[in-house]
């Protein structure tokens, strides 16, 4: 092994920093949140230390014991141990405890030094620790453990200064390996209590605010009404807060596609590309960055806060009735930005067929890439209203939809467990971390990192797509003497009157019928190919903006909420489907996840588009 | 006394866990999270809806548990002194 290449693995039970320290000391920019099992896959990086030495840091999902209890668990516990494919066994191991949580993270620390390799203890959290008078006399501690300790306070700047160069210096000796065993594994308790005995005075068990705080969060009463308002609260401010700045990019995009295109001859190719293709669909997404942009605002702090774990424990009863878990909370909540993550997070959930399930209802759960195809329809068909002197008429419409998403989920959890053979007991088992004070700094770096990701998905995908449908729609072109738009004549209008047989009964028009198929990689992209195909069937310049009152002219009220409930359930996104199939392993899941959702969007659609013409 | 019998905020001692049936996981993981004898714990919290689950304080540690699984956990309350 040469002194070049040192192997680090970050190890400790979950919440106590270890991303934090990580992204300390790469630089990295890797999730960190307040709830235990934010990370739930190996993470690589590396640093150069003041030695001048390459370190390789690996960032390791939380664990409370080897004894592993889920997927996530199982991941640290081979790293460990030096059986994970593709991976040696770390040269060291950072063990990080949190120094406010001992008694809980010392009999880990006990754990992980009886895997026999070199070990330096980290404890982290310092600055709360001195804060609510917790004394901790670390050269006895080090001393009774055999292992170097350092402090560190991974979200300060300078804060893992003392665990730098301790892993700079000499790699400290293994400890004996020792077997592990239900006596032995009972005796570690007793060796905890000892080391807290002699090296631990705290004046309180638990943070008083915590306490003060929990008595209102987790009221039976006060506790569901505080966790209703705060939903509520969210969805009215991403509908009203974002609309100044959504004005302003819409007459942004305008103007610059104005601009650029005014130069070039008005029925060129090139003119058509640039105004109907990118401008008219490129602009119809990035409208709606803003809200997106305060959707995870509210995200980011809830994640910090420490309430979503306290939200899961309100909700656990009711999503247990309904074949959840309340460790499906986290997830679930996930899947409102993206299903992606959220499916991901199921690795933190312990019983494999609770984990099943959360993974089948994700998609159910409302996305920020639906949220442009609703606010679109939902800006141009519902008027802007306000309701007993105090809620946004379109905010509670937008609500409403979120939850037929999450009743929906509910109740196909449900039917799950029904079919479901074994019936075994389902184990909660959660841990409620100490309240805190999100950071500005973390939080407005959090969304710019999203505001990254966002963009870069419209210059990526949506930008490609948009391009190859603008293609689709210019050709081939008309023949010689024809009356109507182009768009007839090309391929994509060929294909979308095709697909019209089938969807006329739900109300789509052919130019949704379109948009729907590259629709299909990602949601959004159905609004940039409905500005495409608009503008590509309309005899004047029509651009971005014009979206939304064009289709509030020329479609029913019963083809728009038609649409709306199609987009509750339809799986329009490859990337969901993909994610599915690496979770669970299996092309079945993905089938019957695809199967179920397009089933229940062909007859939701259906019904809302006959019943509202119906009353009509 | 079991966990789940517990009154709220009433301290008590942990005096041991019962696996429900042989090689119990749930029951394995409790004593690994701390659930031993002589641990003091306490109920802070029950859930809103059939006061489900619970929220259980031991250490500094607040852990959520449904009744099932505090039911595993025997107490003895404090003899006040
Ligand atoms: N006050 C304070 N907060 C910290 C410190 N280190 C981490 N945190 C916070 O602790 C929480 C957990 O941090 P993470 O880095 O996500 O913890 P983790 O160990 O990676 O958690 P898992 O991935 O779930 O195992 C976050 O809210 C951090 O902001 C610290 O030294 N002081
Ligand atoms: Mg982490």
């Amino acid at each position: 092994m040469s002194a070049g290449s040192l192997r680090i693995a970050l190890v400790g039970n979950p919440n106590c920093g270890k991303t934090a320290l990580f992204n300390q000391l790469t630089g990295g920019r890797q999730k960190v949140a307040n709830y235990a099992g934010v990370t739930v896959e190996r993470k690589e990086g590396r640093f150069t230390a003041p030695s001048g030495r390459v370190l390789h840091l690996l960032d390791l999902p939380g664990a409370y014991s080897f004894d592993a209890a889920s997927p996530d668990e199982q991941i640290t516990r081979d790293v460990c141990e030096g059986v994970y494919p593709g991976e040696p066994a770390p040269d060291l191991i950072v063990c990080v405890a949190d120094a406010t949580n001992l008694r809980l993270h010392l009999r880990f620390v006990l754990e992980v030094k009886r895997l026999g390799r070199p070990v330096v203890l980290a404890l982290n959290m310092m600055d709360t620790a001195r804060r609510r008078g917790i004394v901790i006399d670390v050269p006895e501690l080090q001393r009774r453990l055999g292992l170097p300790v350092v402090e560190t306070v991974a979200v300060k700047r300078g804060g893992a200064q003392a665990l730098i160069e301790r892993v700079d210096g000499e790699v400290p000796p293994a400890a004996m390996a020792q077997a592990d065993d239900a006596a032995s594994r009972a005796d570690l308790h007793a060796q905890v209590r000892e080391l807290l005995a002699a090296t631990v005075a705290m004046p309180r068990a638990t943070a008083a605010i915590d306490d003060a705080l929990d008595r209102w969060a987790l009221h039976p009463v006060f506790g569901l009404g505080i966790l209703a308002v705060l939903m509520f609260l969210i969805f009215q401010a991403v509908f009203s807060w974002a609309q100044p700045l959504m004005d302003g990019i819409e007459a942004g995009v305008a103007a610059l596609g104005g601009w650029l295109t005014s130069a070039l001859p008005a029925d060129s190719a090139l003119h058509s590309l640039l105004n109907d293709g990118i401008f008219a669909g490129l602009g119809a997404v990035l409208v709606f960055l803003p809200q997106i942009l305060i959707l995870f605002l509210f995200i980011l702090i809830l994640e910090e806060s420490g309430y979503l774990p306290r939200a899961a424990f309100l909700l656990d009863k009711l999503m247990f009735k309904a074949g959840l878990t309340g460790r499906a909370f986290i997830p679930l909540l996930s899947s409102f930005a993206c299903a992606i993550p959220g499916i991901m997070a199921t690795r933190s959930i312990t019983d494999p067929r609770d984990r099943l399930t959360t993974i089948l209802v994700a998609p159910l759960m409302t996305c920020s890439a639906r949220l442009p195809v609703y606010t679109l329809l939902i800006a141009a068909f519902i008027p802007q209203r306000t309701l007993w002197g105090l809620f946004n008429l379109q905010g509670v419409v937008l609500f409403t939809l979120y939850v037929a998403g999450i009743v929906s989920a509910l109740a196909v959890a449900f039917v799950i467990k029904r079919f479901r053979k074994d019936k075994s007991e389902h184990a909660l088992l959660m841990e409620l971390p100490s309240y805190r004070m999100p950071n500005v700094r973390d939080v407005a770096l959090g969304l710019w990192e999203r505001a990254k990701i966002f963009l870069k998905r419209v210059g990526g995908i949506i930008l490609a797509l948009t391009v190859l449908l603008w293609f689709l729609s210019s050709f081939p072109g008309p023949p010689p003497g024809a009356t109507g738009p182009a768009i007839d004549y090309s391929l994509a209008g060929r294909l979308g009157q095709a697909l019209h047989y089938v969807f006329a009964p739900i109300g789509f028009n052919w130019q949704i019928c379109i948009a729907l198929v590259p629709g299909l990689a990602a949601r959004e992209v159905a609004v940039s190919a409905l500005g495409t195909v608009y503008a590509m069937s309309g005899s004047d310049d029509t651009v971005a903006s014009q979206l939304g009152p064009l289709i509030s002219q020329q479609w029913s009220l019963a083809t728009a909420l038609s649409l709306l409930a199609w987009y509750v359930f339809a799986p329009q996104c490859m990337s969901t489907l993909a994610v599915i199939r690496r979770e669970t392993n299996s092309w079945r899941n993905v089938a019957i996840t695809a199967g179920y959702l397009f089933g229940l969007a062909y007859l939701a659609s259906l019904i809302t588009y006959q019943v509202a013409r119906a009353l009509s | 006394m079991r966990l789940s019998d517990l009154p709220k905020g009433s301290p008590a001692v942990v005096d041991r866990v019962d696996d429900a049936h042989a090689g119990d996981p749930i029951a394995q993981r409790l004593r690994d999270l701390g659930f031993v004898e002589g641990e003091p714990v306490r109920l802070v919290a029950r859930g809103p809806l059939g006061a489900d689950p619970l929220l259980i304080q031991i250490g500094s540690t607040r852990f959520a548990l449904r009744r099932s699984e505090a039911a595993r956990v025997t107490v003895r309350t404090e003899v006040a002194a």
